[in-house]
């Protein structure tokens, strides 16, 4: 049997829709497919104070500049196309070449016309632009027994946001090592250890939060504050036995006033 | 093919206006285009700010907030309710371009006019074929496009590629993409489609045209009884196919060019001898009637042009 034939304009109407069809589906996967690209924030670019987390923030900033502009110290910058970044036109800053200065009044906040920089960040400190990490001990020169410090020293909230953690250095056998130590808590992220570190290639960098910061488990407990909210131990009737501890006063009697090993290096280390 | 189609466009504007006025509003239009341009630049260039952010958003002396309402519109979309600065930003665009004609925007304002005209002006001059053509309403498909993957992937979409923002941020910001990303368009329409970009492509044009649909300020072919069919109007005017049903409709049609493509540039304005079109508001239907003299009362060149033409 004959197809049934269709006519002129009918055909024509259906070619022109089944090209609009996939010209629109071809126009809209590379559109994506950039779209969706531009979501990867390499791990130096940092958002400005109060950026909302990467997904809300891309769907809210505008690109408009105006918090680039109102930045007293020219340290967010605007993404250019086909830089290996943040998506096109969108802040940031690299801590390394000008971090955040952090200041009272945050007018980049206070610039953004949309809320992809939060109003509600009223105060600089509460921010978190991201995390410092000692990504680098084994060139950190405090880590060698130095007291290079600079990275603490500049810290805006010093002895809060980064403190000095002091050990025995054993590579002299009597100094201390004083470890710059962050507390994710009340860093800001704003790159100021970064920037001011003083080897060619920084110890301590920001990273984004996801990147610096891991994250315990909903269930976990930890026993000893557990034990210290309750006042008491939280299940009754626990023998607390006693420990094995190197030293004197221990209940070892096969090396009394200390522990013996359970084994010896061959040549007698130890 | 007569004489006439070989006849430079716009030879009997300029014997019967001179240069200056067969070129009023396109000088007028270049005089805008640098203004808002100059808005911007004063601050970073002289420390003298008038304008901040670039054409996506921007904030005048402190005080008056203009969001782009396509951007605005990709944000909504995307998941984000913008901030009350933004809304009024694009509250205060949309009923300045209702008022002065939607696509005004991309003649008036835009800094990719520039760049399209210039190619189409090389493409006039190397006289190239048309090349790729695509209807009229793709750009309103992509304007669908658009928004659709801004809302299935969260993002503004369109501005990861928007040439009008990137070569915006790239003037005022001094960002070296600007010149890559202009000369992509300038490339595009001079080989590929003639006045392919803003004529058939960009949805920011389109989403300007939407608006441009109800807007106020319009062009009329008031005295279109005077028209000598020259058809210089056509060749000057981007978007050819909103002359005719105004200048050629039938005996008590509106003489209003009502649809939402025109850019309000004045370009067949200055180009016609006849002093056909006049810009006037949508609701102003008059028609100019002809009058007994205004046949004779052609000018010099076009009586030429007419008996070249027979």
């Amino acid at each position: 049997m004959a197809m049934p034939q269709l006519s002129h304009s009918r055909r024509r109407f259906m070619t022109d829709t089944a090209r609009m069809a996939c010209g629109c589906a071809v126009a809209g996967l590379g559109l994506g497919y950039v779209a969706s690209d531009a979501r990867a924030l390499p791990a130096d670019a940092l958002r400005p104070p109060g950026a909302l987390p990467e997904t809300d923030f891309l769907s809210a900033c505008i690109r408009c500049g105006l918090c680039a502009r109102d930045c007293p110290f020219d340290t967010l910058k605007l993404a250019d196309l086909g830089e290996e970044g943040p998506a096109t036109g969108t802040p940031y800053f690299t801590a390394r070449k000008v971090p955040c200065e952090m200041c009272d009044d945050i007018p980049c906040v206070a610039a953004c016309p949309t809320g992809a920089l939060d109003p509600a960040l009223e105060d600089i400190d509460d921010a978190r632009m991201g995390t410092a990490v000692l990504v680098d001990q084994e060139n950190c020169l405090n880590f060698h027994g130095l007291r290079c410090d600079v990275c603490y020293r500049v810290c805006p909230s010093i002895d809060e946001a980064i403190s000095l953690k002091a050990s025995h250095d054993e590579r002299s056998g009597h100094h201390a090592i004083f470890a710059p130590t962050v507390h994710a808590d009340h860093c800001t992220g704003c790159g100021l250890c970064e920037k001011s570190c003083v080897l060619p290639e920084a110890a301590i960098k920001v990273l984004p939060v996801r990147l610096a910061r891991g994250e315990a488990a909903d269930h976990y407990r930890r026993g000893w504050e557990e034990k210290e909210a309750n006042g008491a131990p939280l299940v009754e009737g626990l023998i607390d036995l006693p420990d094995r501890l190197p030293g004197p006063g221990t209940d070892n009697l096969a090396a009394p006033g200390g522990f013996e090993p359970t084994f010896k290096l061959p040549g007698g280390g130890q | 093919m007569s004489v006439e189609t070989h006849r430079p466009v716009g030879f009997e504007a300029l014997e019967e206006k001179g240069w200056i006025g067969s070129r009023r509003f396109l000088l007028l239009r270049r005089a805008s285009q640098l203004l808002f341009l100059a808005l911007f630049l004063t601050g970073p260039l002289f420390g003298l700010w008038i304008t901040k952010g670039t054409l996506a958003g921007s904030m005048t002396f402190d005080i008056l907030p203009l969001t782009d309402p396509f951007v605005a519109t990709q944000s909504f979309v995307a998941g984000h309710w913008p901030s009350a600065t933004a809304l009024l930003g694009a509250l205060i665009v949309v009923v300045a371009y209702v008022l002065l004609g939607g696509r005004s925007y991309c003649s008036w304002v835009c800094p990719v006019n520039p760049v399209t005209d210039a190619a189409h002006w090389v493409h006039r001059r190397l006289d190239l074929p048309k090349g790729w053509q695509p209807k009229r309403s793709t750009r309103l498909w992509l304007v669908g496009i658009v928004l659709a993957v801004s809302l299935l992937t969260g993002t503004i979409a369109w501005e990861a590629i928007n040439p009008v923002t990137i070569i915006h941020r790239g003037l005022v910001f001094g960002l070296a993409s600007a010149w890559i990303v202009a000369a992509g368009v300038f490339l595009f329409d001079l080989f590929v489609a003639r006045r392919g970009w803003c004529g058939h492509i960009c949805p920011v044009g389109a989403f300007y045209g939407l608006i441009g649909k109800v807007a106020l300020v319009r062009v009329s072919a008031a005295n279109r009884d005077a028209c000598d069919n020259c058809m210089d109007c056509y060749a000057v005017c981007p978007e050819k196919q909103v002359i005719s049903p105004a200048l050629k409709g039938a005996p008590g049609s509106s003489p209003i060019i009502l649809a939402g493509d025109c850019t309000n540039c004045g370009g067949f304005i200055d180009v016609c001898a006849q002093h056909v079109f006049s810009f006037t508001h949508r609701f102003d239907e008059r028609i100019v009637e002809p009058s007994p003299q205004s046949a004779p009362e052609q000018s010099a060149a076009s009586k030429i042009h007419k008996e070249c033409s027979q």
